[in-house]
């Protein structure tokens, strides 16, 4: 076996490319590693591409998994939150992670545009919950017939009120399925764990359901505060 | 520095050229790396091109933990959906994505069965429990209720995922089964689903079931359908998680 001992292959003229092996040969690095930023297929078809300091774009879907991560907002201080949706996906998932309202005992909610949050929709909802106080003396299950929604444009609450000190929060998931459908109703639904302030302190489950009663297409998805401003994470995913 | 200028460096004999040697770094220098097959130094394969962008031998590693989506299915006018494949060890979670499921019949029940023997037959013992809540578009009424009709007790019927699915253009019916250890032969199989529909008669219910399929057999193989009727649309998702 031939050894060439060379700290550099370069291309015989510039701008040339540089072939390694032919078919069927197998090219070994024995190294610790091997560095280049981006990386193809033969038919030149890129498989992802680092920026050189390990953040990567144009990775192939193949790469990825079926679960995306769309967007992260984090909000801080402000009313309101707004997504962007399209038909890349036929399942969006949002998580919303410690939601703390600056008022106490207020309420996140949730609603539906089609023309990017102009307007939004007519919707027809469940809700109901199971609370616990920290003292025991409370405990149940109930529809609450306040909270629901028959043919509404109103925000869907997506949980009782939840508590404004420092250590309060709610968090949950909503799955809005097939939003971009131009045949159908838009079915989602919704489960959240809230701090109730009340009492010591409750704990609420809150389960909203039901459909955006349209068959326009969803573009827009807005979190909002009942009342103030609120802090906390929302990410969204969309299922390929 | 030494450097060797070349435009096509090919194995003298055998089918190995090699690069370095151990300890060095090997530096691509141009812009990219052109290859189909990628592999770790002890010759496992990491993921495989087809020359077009289509992947296939990915290492798990490389698509994280979440949901991977094993087959998709779309209903046309069909009598049922089923998926004989693909249940096995790989997962010991599975997911089942239901979307837009509308039937040819009106008021009907959107349910499922498994099978121990790929769907040669489907009518394993299940167990379960089911409540929903309901209101109507005209809020005419609402509430919350545990639903003996949409259980099991130790029977072979199909498992009711959601009632009275409305049939008119606009309606359908959504939601999620998740299925876990399908093929353990040690223990029950337990499961979780969540729908919501929109009733015939303009109604939100939104419908939870969950049990267990009363047997150590291995599930291999499901089966949606209408009670009655056809599945004229809609699309079942299959996805596996690690």
């Amino acid at each position: 076996m031939a050894t060439i001992f060379t700290d550099n292959i370069g291309p015989r003229k510039p701008t040339q490319d540089i072939t390694l092996g032919t078919t069927g040969e197998t090219i070994v690095f024995p190294g610790n590693d091997l560095r280049v930023n981006t990386f193809k297929d033969k038919g030149g078809n890129t498989l992802w591409t680092s920026n050189g300091s390990g953040t990567l774009s144009s990775v192939n879907s193949g790469l990825k998994g079926n679960l995306a991560l769309v967007s992260t907002q984090n909000p801080s201080g402000v009313a309101s939150v707004g997504f962007t949706i399209d038909s890349t996906y036929d399942l969006y998932i949002f998580k919303l992670i410690d939601i703390n309202p600056s008022a106490d005992d207020t309420r996140i909610t949730v609603n539906f545009s089609a023309d990017g949050g102009s307007s939004f929709m007519t919707k027809t909802s469940t809700y109901f919950r199971v609370v616990h106080d920290v003292n025991n003396t409370s405990t149940g299950i109930a529809y609450d017939t306040g909270d629901d929604l028959a043919q509404s444009t109103a925000n869907q609450k997506l949980c009782h009120g939840i508590g404004s000190a420092a250590d309060e929060c709610g968090a949950g998931d909503l799955y809005l399925f097939a939003p971009t459908s131009t045949t159908y109703v838009k079915h989602w639904f919704s489960t959240m764990n809230v701090y109730y302030p009340a009492a010591g302190g409750y704990s609420i489950e809150c389960f909203t359901a039901g459909y955006s009663n349209t068959t326009s297409a969803i573009n827009h998805v807005k979190y909002e505060i009942a009342t103030g401003n609120f802090d906390g994470t929302i990410k969204m995913y969309g299922l390929s | 520095m030494s450097k060797l200028r070349v435009h096509n460096i090919e194995a003298e004999s055998g089918s190995n050229v090699v690069l370095g040697a151990a300890g060095d770094v090997v530096t691509l220098a141009s812009d990219s790396i052109q290859t189909n097959l990628y592999k770790d130094s002890g010759g496992n394969t990491i993921f495989q091109s087809d020359g077009a962008g289509t992947l296939s031998n990915v290492n798990s590693g490389l698509s994280g933990a979440g949901p991977k989506l094993i087959l998709s299915q779309t209903a046309s006018s069909s009598t049922s959906i089923s998926f004989t494949s693909g249940i096995d060890s790989t997962y010991d979670h599975y997911i089942f994505y239901c979307l837009n499921m509308h039937p040819s019949s009106d008021g009907v029940v959107f349910e499922w069965q498994v099978s121990t023997n790929g769907g040669s037959s489907y009518g394993v013992t299940m167990t379960s429990s089911a409540y929903r809540a309901y209101h109507y578009e005209s809020d005419s009424g609402a509430g919350i209720a545990y639903v003996p009709a949409d259980d099991l007790s130790n029977e072979t019927d199909y498992q009711h995922a959601i009632e009275q699915v409305g049939n008119d253009s606009d309606q359908s019916c959504s939601g999620i089964l998740q299925l876990f250890s399908p093929s353990s032969t040690v223990s029950v199989k337990t499961w979780l689903s969540h729908f919501n529909t929109c009733h015939k008669d303009n109604v939100t219910l939104d419908e939870y079931t969950s049990g267990y399929v009363n047997s150590t057999s291995a599930i291999n193989a499901i089966n949606f359908r209408m009670a009655s009727g056809n599945v004229d649309a809609g699309t079942i998702k299959m996805y596996g998680v690690a």
